[in-house]
């Protein structure tokens, strides 16, 4: 992997996302507003509000990294800088990892540090919010590098989006599955330890597998 | 359909016998229309057998009764949409590494068929649990991975669709359906892996079986049948893939000017 060009494609992602402070944040107020009509349609029962807690909060944190990965690709495809950008060797595996790591850190950090705050709106017991927070913390850098593999393949396409959440959410399940079982877990007196060792375990194979499979995607896209 | 079917004006087979015989539409085309046929006809009859061996010959079940005579139609058709799924990925690997149009062109001719494989999985699944577990769903590991099947299949089918330049299509496909086959052992151990309400597996390879032989011989008949009704199928939407493809050739403009001779 060419460590130039990460270094170079990951500052200059933060750097664009940074002037568009506003539009980087919409994915985590689409998370909040999302997670938020839950109890609105569910009703404000505690009890129930408590129960599907992790799972709301797993599945929002998931619809907004895949809408939120699109844009990543697709303005440095319109103009033809990603063209350019991939000519380096070994540029494929560093724009990939790149924009996985400029993903996570823009929209991806942003919903785990949100993601307590909204375990307490939906009446998390607070003995349940770390192990929360765990599980986003090792999910949402496997939901960036999925998507990431969705976004190299619907590059430039028309229905991009509703593509991605086809093709990535099958692949994602398995994370929010375990995820969203770890603050389950300790709801029903079990330790959330395995399903967090899970997790760290699809992590590590994402982060193997994931940006290879994105950098002969994009290689598919841009030829 | 007519010039799908007929099998008049095709070419003859010009090269001799090698590996990469049938990677050329035109020769996959006259095979293709000869098997197709003989592989119905095939289906028809092992189903036909599967069917009578296992509505009317097979036994009754201890515990279930009558009511477990789905398992002939829902292994098989499981089964199915896991080979299929496994074949399609391989075709389509095919296809991207050893730039192979015919390949790409198989693995699309796959995913309908493999698609509808695991909706009558799902479904038959459905109708033998509400008897018997009490519920049409559950979601254990087993149902949710073959959900996922599902899903994998429709994407594939809807990226392949959503592209308009064939090749970056089939490309893409088939990275994402080789992405996607880990989930195949994933289902087929799901039962192993965890606890789950589906049965585990009541076929071993090789010890003795704890099937009566009836019912083995049945579904193994339904499977074949199966097999058989699959290939049929995929041959002939291939050779209609191909049909779409290589319209502009001669062999092609041959054929149908002949068809149309021939009407």
């Amino acid at each position: 992997m060419n460590g130039a060009v990460f270094a170079a494609v990951y500052q200059r992602d933060l750097r664009l996302a940074w002037r568009r402070r506003t539009e980087a944040l919409l994915p985590v107020a689409f998370f909040l507003v999302a997670a938020s009509l839950f109890p609105l349609g569910v009703g404000p029962d505690p009890q129930i509000l408590k129960l599907i807690a992790p799972g709301v909060v797993w599945v929002c944190a998931l619809l907004a990294a895949m809408l939120s990965m699109p844009p990543l690709y697709a303005a440095d495809h319109a103009d033809g800088a990603l063209e350019q950008l991939l000519l380096a060797p070994g540029a494929g595996l560093a724009v990939a990892a790149a924009k996985a790591a400029a993903h996570w850190t823009i929209s991806g950090a942003p919903l785990v540090v949100a993601a307590p705050l909204l375990g307490l709106l939906l009446d998390l017991p607070s003995e349940e919010l770390p192990v929360l927070f765990a599980s986003l913390l090792l999910g949402t850098p496997i939901l960036s590098l999925l998507g990431g593999v969705g976004a190299a393949l619907t590059l430039g396409l028309r229905s991009a989006g509703m593509l991605i959440v086809l093709i990535v959410l099958p692949l994602a399940i398995p994370a929010l599955i375990f995820g969203a079982g770890a603050a389950a877990a300790v709801d029903a007196g079990l330790s959330p330890s395995p399903h967090l060792s899970l997790l760290g375990a699809l992590l590590i194979a994402c982060l193997v597998g994931a940006p290879p499979a994105t950098a002969a995607a994009l290689r598919i896209a841009v030829e | 359909m007519h010039a799908v079917t007929t099998t008049s004006a095709a070419p003859a087979l010009r090269s001799r016998l090698t590996w990469f015989t049938f990677a050329s539409p035109a020769n996959f085309y006259r095979l293709a229309g000869v098997l197709a046929p003989a592989c119905g006809v095939a289906a028809a009859a092992f189903a036909l057998a599967g069917l009578w061996m296992g509505f009317f010959v097979a036994p009754t079940d201890a515990v279930q009764g009558e009511v477990y005579r789905i398992i002939f139609i829902h292994v098989p058709t499981a089964w199915m949409s896991m080979v299929l799924y496994v074949a399609m990925a391989f075709w389509a690997a095919i296809g991207w590494f050893l730039n192979a149009r015919m390949a790409f062109i198989f693995a699309r001719a796959i995913a309908p068929t493999g698609a509808l494989f695991t909706v009558l999985g799902l479904w038959t699944g459905a109708l033998w649990g509400r008897p018997t577990w009490g519920t049409w769903w559950v979601w254990d590991a087993r149902l949710t991975s073959e959900l996922i099947l599902l899903f994998l299949y429709l994407g594939y089918m809807a990226l392949v669709a959503a592209i308009d330049d064939t090749r970056r299509a089939d490309k893409a496909g088939a990275l994402l359906a080789i992405v996607g086959v880990v989930n195949v052992p994933v289902i087929y151990f799901s039962v192993v892996w965890w606890n789950t309400l589906h049965q585990g597996s009541s076929l071993t390879m090789g010890a003795k079986q704890h099937m009566a032989s009836t019912m083995l011989v049945a579904m193994l008949l339904l499977t074949l049948a199966c097999w058989a009704y699959a290939f049929a199928v995929v041959f002939l939407r291939a050779r209609a893939i191909v049909l779409e493809r290589e319209g502009d050739t001669a062999w092609a403009r041959a054929l149908v000017a002949s068809d149309n001779q021939g009407r």
